[in-house]
Order: C-alpha cells, then structure tokens, then sequence
C-alpha cells in the first residue's frame, strides 16, 4: 500500500484521540501496517491534541511541516495553526464551528477570519472539505460525535484504504455500547456529506 | 476483564505504555509499584486496574513516591518474586537514592526499572537524558523503538535482570510511550500464587561499608559481564552495505529507516541499530566502524551513544570521524522528526534531500495560542481567587511572592490567575518558601497540591517547623492526583466502593508536622473562606491553609459530592 500520512488536530476533549484510534484499528483490521502517535498530558485541560495517523509501513510517528497527506482539523483555529503541515497536493478536512480560547475571551487576542483564510487554502490544495460540524451533529441527534462525524468526512473522501464495513465495524466494537448508533448516524452524516 | 488480560497469540493496538504491562505480565510479573508521570503513568494506570480485577495475579501500589515505588519492587525482587517500577525521567532524580545503591546488593528475580524521557518537554521540567543514570549505577538499559518492541523489551529485561542479577533498565520516550501500533501478543502464564522468600544474607543486603566495598566489586564484575552481553546481544542490528555508518536507538532509528527509503540511499549507507545501549557493544561498534568512511549518530537529547563511541574508537586509535551533537547535523534541544533527520543524512551523504515546500497563506494572521488551562469550575481557581481578593484587601500584593508546585494548579502560572512565581521540583513549594523567607522581607504564600504534598512536601515541612521560618503553605487538596488522570494518593476522600485503602489525612500530618496554624476553607464557599484566609495571612508564623473540594472531573468520575 502506498504510504499515508494523517494528521489529526483538535481541543482536549473533542475525541480527537479516539477518532484517529478508531482508524488505526480498522487499518490493523485490514491489514494495514499502522503507527500512531498521540500527545497526552496537559490535553485534557482545553489545550491543542494533535494525533498522527502513519500508514503503510512508515516508522517515523510524526509528521513534518509540508508533509501530511491529510489534516483532519476538529476546530478551525486549530486546522490554521496546523496547515504548515500540508502541501498542494495535501487534501483538508475540517469542521467550522470554533471553540475560542481563553486568550480571545480576555480579550488579548483575536479570533481569526476563518472564511477568508479558508477560501485561500481551498485554492491551495488537492482537497478542501469543511462543514459546521458541530451544527450538524447536533441537528443528527449527535452532539457528541463530532469526532466520528469528521471521520466520516475522511472516509468519504475514498483517500482511505479501509472498507466502509470495516470502519463501521470498528466504530460498533470501540465506542461505548450506548453511543454506537449515535456515532454510526454522524459516520454516516459524514460519509454522504463528501462523497 | 481487563483488555491487557486476553488470552494470545492475537495482535491488538496497543499503546507502549500498555504493550510494557502485557509485557510485563507474559513475564509473570508479580509486585507492581509506581508513582505517576507522563509520558510513563498508563503503565501505573494499567497496572492499577488489573491489580483491581485480579488482585491474585499481581499486586501494583500508586506509592507516595518514585523512591518508595523503586524500594518496594527492589525488595520483592530481593525475595525472589519478579518486580517492577516506572516512572517519568525526573521521576528517577527521587528515586535515584535507592536506585544507586540498589545496584549494589542487586537482585535475585527479574526487576524492571520504565524510566520514561521526554524530549521536546512536552510535560516535564526539564530535559534530561536519562541514559546517563545507567553509567552512574552501572544497570543496563534497553531502549525499544516500537510497541512491539515496548512488550518484547520488557520480557528481555527480566531474562536480562536474573542473568546479571541487576535491576534493568526500560528506557522509552514520549515517542515510543505514547506511539499505537499493532502488538503481537504472546502467551499468559498460568497465575501462580506464590510468595517470594528472602533469603538472610547480611554480607549481601546490608550495605554497611565494608559490605559496600565487597558489593562495589561484584557490581563491576557483573558489569564486565553485561558488556559480553552486550556485545552479543541479538536485538542489536545492522542493516545496508555502504561505507557510510549511522548508529542510532529508540524512535530515531524510526526516522533513519524513513529517511534512507526516501532518499533511496540504501546502497550508500549502512545502519547499526542499538537496543541495549548501556553498557554499549564494543567490539560490535569497532567492527560496524572498520571500512566506514564517516559515522552519524542519531540520538534525541544528549550524545550519549556518540561520546561512548569516539571512547571505543580513541581506545582501538582509529580515526574515523563521528558526528552527532558537536554542532554540524543535530542539536541537544528537542526530539527529533523525519525531515531533520532526513536532511541530516542527506547532508551526511552529500545527497539531495527530497523537500516538500509547506503550505504557505499569505495573510496568516498571528493566531491565539491555546495554552492549557484549569477546567470550568475547577476548585484551585476559586481558592486562587480567594487568596488574591485577600492579598489585595490586605494591601500587599506588591510584596507577596507565590512558590507553587506540579500539579494542575501549575496553571496558576497563566492569566487572569498568574500566581506562581518560583518552581523546580516536585515539593519545591515548601522548601524554596523556607528560603525566600529567610532572604527576603517579601510575604511568602505558597501552593502544593495533596498527592505532591505526601511526595515530597512533608519533610520539608518539618523542617520549616523545625527552623521557624515563617510562610503560608496552601494546601490545595483536591482528593486525586488530577493531572495524570485521577491516581489516588493516601489523602483521598472521595474513592471508588472497591478501593479500600487507608486514608491518611492531611490535617492529620500537619498538625503532626508540628504546624499550630493550621486552617481549613471550602473553595466554594468564598464568604466564609475569606475571613478564614484573612486571620491566617495576618500571622506572621508558618501558617498552613488547607483548601479542600475535590476535582470536578474527578468527582464526576467517582460520583463523589462537593
């Protein structure tokens, strides 16, 4: 299989961690060869998680400024934190709905202009792929999946080198037995979303 | 049951962390004890719940310490029974005092030391580079590379450890703690019910002097011996047939075999891949090194492996250049990623690297940075709070200094909050407080959480009873060591129904301290704390105010009431 690199970035407490886990074991399920790194520590307290997905017999747990095949941002300021991380063949998703830090609600700084911004690298890349995700979960009776529902977002770019099943599987098997149909409806919401 | 518990041969994502406790358990490891720090606490964490659902398979303690934690595996390993500890690299500072000696009188079943490095800081106070313990205490050290490494390791280790009878050491780094990948599993042993026993033998368990001599010289022989190991050590690989070398260990051979595939320069180069890199290979270097033109070391941290080289290759009085860390192709600063690793090697080799130019937006503004910060509702903010609106009506907040301490409420250090004026250590608060109250005439208020309190806050403040000196400790017990997800501490109030453990109670140890000011306030209760803080500060004496509420997460976790 050809290599992939996945970076995943998102605020401590968006399941951003579980979403890149969750495409690790449908890789491994598919005979993937599969690494992923994650940061813990500070995260749960509201700071910046960052994961990597490395597929196809890469060694090297992290990913390199211009190097990512995907980035798959949680938050929109955190996807502009990390676009230095992409190429023009690279390809974006990201949700839009923002989680403002506590610097821009004390006023010491200032929540960028997303749109405009994003409008630039839309015309910068392979493929650009965003929605408000937090909007749509909720709308789905999925308030808490927005994680699964960017997965979804991912998978159904067909970048992936895993079935739906397998995905749908490991979703079934990996989250907690009462948020199986919620995150499969946000999977789902964000597959047909893409493709 | 307990996902580490299934029965092999499978293979299951593991996390390092966790592919060391099933390593550790297809090893038949028995006593357990560990102090938590990341990037090394999923270990603990582990080990805690299989502990509680299977309290006959293994016995695991979150000890008050790294220097408990080290002296109550050492003894289990001295009666026989296979042991381990793990614990963050500044971890190994506190517990070096037992590690040093340890060495010494050695072991008799398997023990393994998880020393966890944490280059980048990515958690830490600093940045040390824990391999150099290894050449102080004379242990060996393993460094693996990959999860199944992490399983495969921890299994050498203890084969290693009876081999020597010497405690090994686990060396892993946030890039191999914290790194998922696909973990072939062995098999369980069958759970065994057996106590160890010690075996009375003074002139090798009681380090008196002349025993020390005696011990110092077995220690050096068994030394010798682990340097035969070591050179034939078969986890120790090279790779490639060129006549440029590059020796490397941990994550960084990671990046090396990245970098060779995408410079296509495996004819050009050949690798030799350390495992155990202490005491290092010898004869194993000096053959890698004849017909090489150039070596390139890649390490994270600190030329440990590189320095050890140039001393193999001085002693054969060859003459083949070493680089690393003297400036040309990496620093001592921060860990390492594929691109500075490739463009390394490609300027070892005279090639061209393969760069891909970074998306650059033109009008990128500054971004807001998102540092981490105290959850809504968290206790030490508003104890926080109550402290500063009493400073301020007291009128001395120009000439009040704050020493705080690791935990959660390090954050303090963070606006609006900025309450933390001084940290070093775990326990730092009470000791530095005793210094700057006798070199300064500013007011001394400082902060310790409760698990870094029972750490290495209580002698301190025994000392400053002792001494006289005069300050305010705030006691911020919270009921959890929160930071590194929730472990219990001895001062715990709010517990789940199977943890039976007995409570040591914070007041209690004060007032045993000796400390006679000793006041107690509910951070959520703001109008009956204030007064409560204002009689406190007026004293001008060693004053202890003890701020109890539990963490918010935590209480949500364990149902616990505020």
């Amino acid at each position: 299989m050809k290599r992939m690199k996945l970076l995943f970035v998102g605020v401590g407490g968006q399941g951003t961690l579980l979403a890149s886990r969750l495409l690790g074991e449908a890789c491994m399920k598919n005979g993937i060869s599969v690494l992923l790194s994650e940061v813990h520590g500070m995260a749960q307290r509201g700071g910046v998680v960052e994961s990597t997905v490395m597929l196809g017999g890469l060694k090297s747990p992290l990913i390199s400024l211009g190097e990512a095949d995907v980035l798959i941002g949680f938050e929109p300021l955190e996807t502009l934190r990390a676009i230095s991380y992409c190429n023009k063949d690279s390809v974006v998703i990201t949700s839009l709905s923002p989680i403002v830090p506590n610097m821009v609600k004390l006023g010491a700084s200032q929540y960028p202009d997303i749109n405009s911004l994003f409008n630039e690298i839309k015309g910068m890349v392979a493929g650009f792929y965003a929605c408000d995700a937090e909007e749509l979960a909720n709308k789905i009776g999925s308030p808490k999946s927005v994680n699964v529902l960017l997965l979804g977002m991912l998978m159904g770019t067909g970048l992936l080198p895993v079935s739906m099943e397998s995905m749908e599987d490991t979703i079934r098997t990996q989250v907690k037995p009462k948020t199986v149909d919620a995150n499969l409806n946000a999977f789902m919401a964000g597959v047909n979303l893409v493709s | 049951m307990h996902q580490l518990l299934k029965t092999g041969p499978t293979t299951m994502l593991l996390l390092g962390n966790e592919a060391i406790v099933r390593g550790a358990l297809e090893a038949g490891v028995r006593v357990t004890a560990s102090y938590p720090g990341t990037p090394s606490s999923e270990i603990g964490n582990n080990l805690f719940q299989i502990h509680s659902e299977a309290p006959d398979l293994l016995y695991f303690e979150f000890s008050v310490n790294e220097k408990v934690a080290m002296e109550v595996a050492a003894a289990a390993a001295a009666a026989g029974v296979r042991s381990l500890t793990c614990m963050k690299h500044v971890g190994m500072n506190v517990a070096s005092d037992a590690m040093m000696s340890l060495a010494y009188v050695g072991v008799r079943a398997g023990m393994v030391i998880v020393c966890a490095d944490d280059p980048s800081i990515h958690s830490s106070q600093n940045e040390q580079d824990n391999r150099f313990y290894g050449k102080m205490s004379f242990l060996p050290i393993l460094e693996p590379a990959s999860p199944q490494e992490m399983m495969d390791l921890t299994k050498k280790a203890f084969e290693l450890s009876e081999a020597l009878e010497l405690p090994v050491i686990l060396r892993t780094t946030t890039r191999t703690a914290h790194v998922r990948g696909p973990v072939q599993l062995g098999s369980l042993p069958e759970a065994k019910k057996e106590s160890g026993r010690f075996q009375k033998d003074a002139k090798r368990w009681v380090l008196v002097p002349g025993t020390a001599r005696l011990r110092r010289k077995v220690l050096l022989e068994r030394f010798e011996q682990a340097m035969s190991i070591s050179d034939g050590f078969d986890l120790n690989e090279i790779t490639g047939s060129g006549d440029m070398g590059i020796v490397a260990s941990g994550v960084s051979r990671g990046y090396v075999m990245d970098a060779i595939d995408d410079l296509g320069c495996k004819n050009q180069i050949s690798c030799l891949f350390l495992v155990m890199t202490h005491p290092l290979p010898e004869k194993t270097i000096a053959d890698f090194v004849v017909n090489k033109k150039a070596i390139l070391v890649v390490e994270e941290l600190e030329p440990f492996l590189e320095e050890g080289i140039r001393a193999v290759l001085q002693r054969m009085g060859v003459s083949t250049p070493v680089y690393g860390k003297n400036g040309e192709y990496f620093s001592r600063m921060s860990e390492f990623n594929p691109a500075l690793v490739r463009g390394a090697i490609a300027r070892f080799l005279g090639c061209a690297d393969v760069r891909v130019e970074p998306l650059a937006v033109s009008n990128m503004p500054p971004l807001p940075i998102r540092p981490p910060s105290l959850c809504k509702g968290c206790p030490h903010t508003e104890t926080y709070n109550i402290i500063k609106e009493t400073v301020i009506g007291m009128g001395f907040e120009e000439n009040v200094l704050y020493p705080t301490d690791i935990g959660c409420y390090t954050l303090g250090v963070m606006p609006p909050i900025q309450m933390a004026d001084y940290l070093i250590c775990m326990g730092s608060s009470v000791g530095s407080s005793a210094g700057f109250s006798v070199s300064t005439t500013q007011k001394v208020i400082s902060f310790i959480g409760d698990s870094t309190f029972f750490h290495s806050g209580v002698s301190s403040l025994i000392n400053a009873v002792h001494q006289g000196h005069h300050f305010c400790l705030v006691i911020l017990d919270n009921s959890t060591t929160a930071m590194t997800g929730h472990q219990p501490n001895p001062g715990i109030q709010y517990v789940p129904p199977e943890y039976k453990k007995t409570r040591v109670t914070i007041e209690q140890v004060v007032r045993g301290c000796g400390v006679r000011n000793v006041f107690k306030i509910n951070p959520y209760k703001k109008d009956e704390a204030l007064p409560v803080v204002r009689q406190a500060l007026s004293l001008n004496d060693l004053v202890v105010i003890i701020s109890e509420a539990p963490c918010v997460l935590y209480a949500k976790k364990v149902g616990g009431r505020r």
